[in-house]
């Protein structure tokens, strides 16, 4: 069967760049952040090469993602993200990070999903089980609510069909364990912890074909106001002072033995 | 004064990224190069950072793990992306400004790596500018990547073993013979002759895995008319020898080899296809043809790979020094040691403005000359269809239909720099509309901007990336060096090398930047860069203006000028004259391309919502930084042609002639008496018993060189402001928030 996937994904700066919180009018910000470089949320970015790759099993499968995110910054984003892999568009224009309330977020989200109108019977909606920003877990729960979408699973790392139209979902629970559960048919929400897929490599081809339907999309995006139900007394980077190495590209292999010494120490 | 003085105007707050770049050079609508931009930089900083920081350039062979390299390139688009669509590319259009990108992306974590796909794009250079259709599709689509088959890869061979191929391009050893001739009916029958060609190498990029080679070769057949450039296959019959890699200390993710060929081929293989007349196999484009439009556009992206390893350089710097001393227990959090480091020091600041000024105008002008490329193209296509119809089909009657058209270029630029309402309006819309004449114009830009870049940016680059190394102390010269910067300053030699080295760009410029119409082109820029300097007064145009009206009163003075001897001064083997000339235009190209990309930031900037917060600040601080770089290429200016113009006069003697009209001590006594102070006028005196005082002579005074002393002269004073500049620009390097690591391996 060919699904309609929905994957829902703000932005993140990027994990290699200094972040110190600043108090700003409403809620508090980061230092700089419209000037720092972005990432596509990484929980999303999972989802999105989940929902690829499901698309590609189902050919006639549909991806769509929505983003809330000032348009100027996500378009940015777009110029890697959209040569990873084919998917369309929507995009919400408006302020968000790590302070944006997740209630409201998630209410944008999923009245935007609703206005699509898209046909239950195939639909999966798509996310992260929480944001690198904020990591309150809400979001994908509440548009599942706005949606009127019962089947929601939280930190999935594998989606498989099953003749007939079911599909078994592995849901990460405590102890490094796995749930399975195995859910008839959509419309369900699936929130993504990690997956089991790299990262696709960047293909510039797939980006400009993309681009074509993407730049208008953006160019049309909705300014949407995302209201604040909170206050904030006070925001400030952790005390504890870690000893931290930031590298990128390395193995997990590679992390797992420079643990493992430490520990020997 | 008070815009150039004022402490509290905004500073910078990020390291310049993507959208800043993308408006300062112009692509901020090309998504379709903002995505190469990505796919490019994440194989640099991925696997080619990892295989550089694994020690692969620890040795000269073609190791597997450096091959590995190879398809990595190709996924990432950037093998296709010289392709047409037609040809298996993605990219539309001109290539130029893509290709730039591409080098200063790879560039950016390694040099080498950025020359081995340079080399590829080299190679097929000469079948793309100038190759028949068949052969521009049969190479090209072999050189596309495509799912289920090897990639076609290439090399370029000109250089040969010493005494032949260096600089000197024209004294080729190499040859090609007619091996065999067939007979009439064979030729009727489409049968072509075939050639022998035998050819050495030396230096030859990608010789380690390349399947074709595009050589240049002489002959010394009588059944061959000139020298041509031909495509040799490794399935050729005959010898393709790859040869030995060679030892050099640079590049090293690069493959080059001295190889040797010796390979019989049909005559269909020379570039550009032939003719048989009166029994002779005449090549269309002989070989110095097909390079001169073959290192035209590639030495521009060489240009681009020095002044990406400058920017490069800016980040781990700030990190070294903010870092420095943290981690003491005797240096606690909050100090001013603990948070600026060496930073607060103000020569470690300023020193790395410098290199930080360096690489922002040399990228400026490098993307501004590759920009042109990208226009100029479709217009030189045009052009030759044009002179086609009337029946000019290149060579010398194409070089005097052309220069006939100079008129009318420099009348249209004359025009141009008038206002709007001044100019004749049908006049200059049909010039403006006349292909021919804009290709004119833009060829005479092109033919200086090219040579400029390559010299300017990897020569000075190299000195300022040296500056980068000692700026990071005995860290600087070891393997771990964060950003690899040891390596990209020794790497900067051979951008200065190969594809020309210095000599060859300067040699070039020499001839180009005296052509009227790329004069008068310059004359225009003087009046920009003032009208640039009267609405924004703190970015050094007004300098530049100053320092690029001296080198224009130098450059007419020294056409005109002999040397004390009688000997003409500008003429091609004076080389202590035309090649200084030439670098000092490069200061003010660079100077001005820097000025004009900020102030196109300036402008668009605000349209990005996404700028918003810092860009003031980012503004301010590449203005600075060009006021300081608008002052540094004004002071070489002014050094250099002052150098010119008065050192070939020979000084004055105390023996000469004239020199019996010194005034003695008694003389000048009696003068004052007569008219006190009136001694003070007269500047050389002969005291008792004849001697004079001690000095080489009378002070050399030179009337007619007034004009010249006046220019100078505002010149200095056009320096006003730019060290409070550099004092503003270098708070902000204090204040910079940057990355906590690099987003590269080390
Ligand atoms: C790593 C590497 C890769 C290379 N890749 C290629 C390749 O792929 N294909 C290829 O064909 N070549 C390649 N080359 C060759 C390169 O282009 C030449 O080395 C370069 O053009 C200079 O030639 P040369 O070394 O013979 O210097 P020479 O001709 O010996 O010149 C030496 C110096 O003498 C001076 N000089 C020479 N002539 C003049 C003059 N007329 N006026 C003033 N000064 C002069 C200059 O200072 C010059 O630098 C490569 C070289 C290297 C080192």
């Amino acid at each position: 069967m060919p699904y309609q996937i929905i994957v829902c994904g703000g932005l993140a700066p990027d994990p290699l760049q200094t972040l110190e919180p600043v108090p700003g009018a409403a809620s508090p910000g980061l230092k700089n952040e419209m000037m720092l470089p972005g990432v596509l949320d990484p929980w999303a970015s999972h989802a999105l090469y989940e929902a690829a790759n499901l698309a590609k099993q189902h050919p006639g499968s549909t991806v769509r993602l929505v983003s809330l995110a000032p348009k100027a910054k996500l378009q940015q984003v777009l110029m890697t993200v959209a040569q990873k892999l084919p998917f369309e568009l929507m995009a919400l224009d408006g302020a968000n990070n790590g302070f944006s309330d997740a209630n409201e977020t998630g209410k944008a989200l999923g009245e935007a999903i609703a206005k699509l109108d898209p046909p239950m019977e195939n639909l999966l909606v798509f996310g992260g089980w929480e944001s690198a920003t904020r990591g309150s877990g809400a979001v994908m729960q509440i548009v599942a609510e706005r949606l009127g979408i019962a089947d929601v699973f939280l930190a999935v790392d594998e989606i498989k069909v099953e003749e007939g139209g079911s599909f078994l979902v592995k849901e990460r629970v405590e102890g490094g364990k796995h749930m399975v559960s195995r859910c008839s048919a959509p419309p369900a929400v699936l929130a993504w912890a990690t997956g089991n897929l790299a990262e696709p490599p960047n293909h510039p081809q797939t980006g400009m074909a993309n681009m074509r339907v993407i730049m208008p999309s953006l160019q049309k995006a909705t300014p949407t106001a995302v209201g604040s139900g909170m206050s904030f007394a006070s925001a400030s980077l952790p005390k504890q002072v870690r000893e931290t190495r930031i590298v990128k590209d390395t193995s997990a292999a590679e992390i797992a033995r420079e643990i493992a010494e430490w520990l020997k120490q | 004064m008070a815009t150039t003085t004022s402490t509290s105007l905004p500073t910078l707050k990020t390291i310049p990224g993507d959208e800043i770049r993308q408006l300062l050079w112009r692509f901020e609508d090309r998504y379709d190069l903002a995505m190469l931009v990505q796919s490019v930089r994440a194989v640099a900083r991925g696997p080619v950072a990892r295989l550089v920081a694994s020690g692969g350039r620890l040795s000269h062979d073609w190791t597997p793990e450096k091959d590995a390299l190879l398809p990595e390139y190709d996924a990432a688009g950037i093998t296709a992306a010289y392709m047409s669509p037609e040809e298996g590319g993605f990219l539309e259009g001109p290539k130029n400004f893509a290709m730039a990108l591409i080098a200063f992306e790879l560039a950016w974590v390694d040099a080498g790596a950025a020359t081995c796909s340079l080399a590829q794009h080299l190679a097929l250079s000469p079948i793309h500018e100038r190759g028949t259709p068949e052969q521009q599709q049969r190479y090209m689509s072999l050189a596309a990547p495509a799912p289920g088959r090897k990639t076609f890869r290439g090399a370029f061979c000109l250089t040969e073993p010493i005494p032949y191929v260096g600089v000197e391009t024209g004294m080729l050893g190499g040859r090609v013979r007619v091996a065999y001739w067939p007979t009439e009916e064979e030729m009727a029958a489409g049968k072509e002759p075939i050639l022998e060609v035998s050819k050495r190498g030396r230096f030859i990029t990608n010789m380690g895995f390349a399947n074709f080679v595009t050589a240049a070769v002489d002959t010394d057949d009588e059944r061959i008319k000139t020298s041509c450039m031909v495509i040799l296959e490794e399935t050729d019959e005959g010898t393709y020898d790859r040869g030995t890699p060679t030892k050099k200390l640079v590049h090293q993710l690069s493959s080059t080899s001295d190889p040797v060929f010796n390979m019989k081929v049909p005559a269909s293989r020379i570039i550009g296809g032939y003719r048989i007349e009166d029994g002779k196999v005449v090549p269309n484009h002989d070989h110095s043809s097909v390079i001169e439009a073959v290192f035209r556009r590639t030495r521009v992206g060489v240009g681009l790979m020095t002044s990406s390893k400058l920017l490069s350089a800016i980040e781990p710097l700030i990190r070294y020094h903010r870092d420095r001393f943290r981690g003491s227990g005797a240096v606690t959090p909050g100090t001013p040691r603990f948070e600026l480091g060496l930073q607060q020091k103000q020569d470690v600041t300023h020193r790395l403005l410098e290199i930080w000024a360096a690489g922002e105008a040399s990228a400026s002008l490098g993307f501004t000359t590759a920009r042109l490329f990208d226009e100029l193209d479709p217009l030189e296509k045009t052009k030759t269809a044009i002179l086609a119809a009337h029946g000019i089909g290149g060579g010398m009657a194409e070089f005097k239909a052309l220069k006939k058209r100079q008129v009318e270029a420099i009348e249209f630029l004359d025009m141009q720099d008038h206002l709007e309402s001044l100019r004749p309006k049908a006049r200059y819309q049909a010039l403006a509309e006349d292909v021919v004449v804009q290709y004119v114009i833009l060829d005479a830009t092109a033919n200086v901007l090219c040579p400029a870049t390559k010299l300017w940016n990897t020569g000075y680059g190299s000195h300022m990336m040296r500056e980068a190394v000692s700026l990071m102390g005995g860290y600087g010269i070891t393997e771990d060096c964060p950003g690899f910067l040891s390596y990209k300053w020794m790497d900067t030699q051979l951008e200065a090398t190969y594809e020309g080295p210095e000599a060859v760009q300067r040699r070039q410029m020499s001839v180009t930047m005296t052509n009227p119409v790329f004069l008068a082109q310059f004359r225009n820029w003087i009046h920009e860069m003032r009208r640039v300097a009267s609405h924004d007064p703190g970015t050094g145009a007004c300098t530049l203006a100053s320092a690029m009206k001296l080198w224009t009163w130098t450059l007419d003075h020294l056409q005109l000028a002999k040397d004390a001897n009688g000997t003409k001064l500008y003429q091609s083997n004076r080389q202590g004259v035309t090649f200084p000339m030439a670098d000092a235009l490069c200061w003010l190209l660079a100077s001005r391309a820097q000025i004009l990309d900020v102030e196109r930031l300036a402008a668009e900037g605000p349209k990005n919502p996404a700028l918003e917060d810092g860009l003031d600040g980012t503004v301010q601080f590449l203005r600075d930084l060009c006021h300081m770089q608008a002052a540094r290429a004004a002071g070489e200016v002014a050094r250099i042609c002052t150098e010119l113009v008065y050192g070939y006069l020979s000084h004055p003697s105390w023996t000469e002639p004239g020199c019996g009209a010194c005034l003695s001590q008694n003389d000048l006594v009696s003068m004052e008496a007569l008219v006190p102070g009136a001694s003070g006028f007269s500047d050389e005196t002969v005291g008792e018993g004849g001697v004079h005082e001690t000095k080489a002579g009378p002070c050399a005074v030179h009337p007619g060189l007034n004009d010249f002393a006046k220019l100078r002269a505002k010149l200095e004073a056009c320096m006003t402001g730019f060290q409070l500049a550099k004092d503003r620009a270098g708070d902000s390097l204090t204040k910079v928030m940057i990355p906590a690591a690099l987003d590269y391996p080390q």
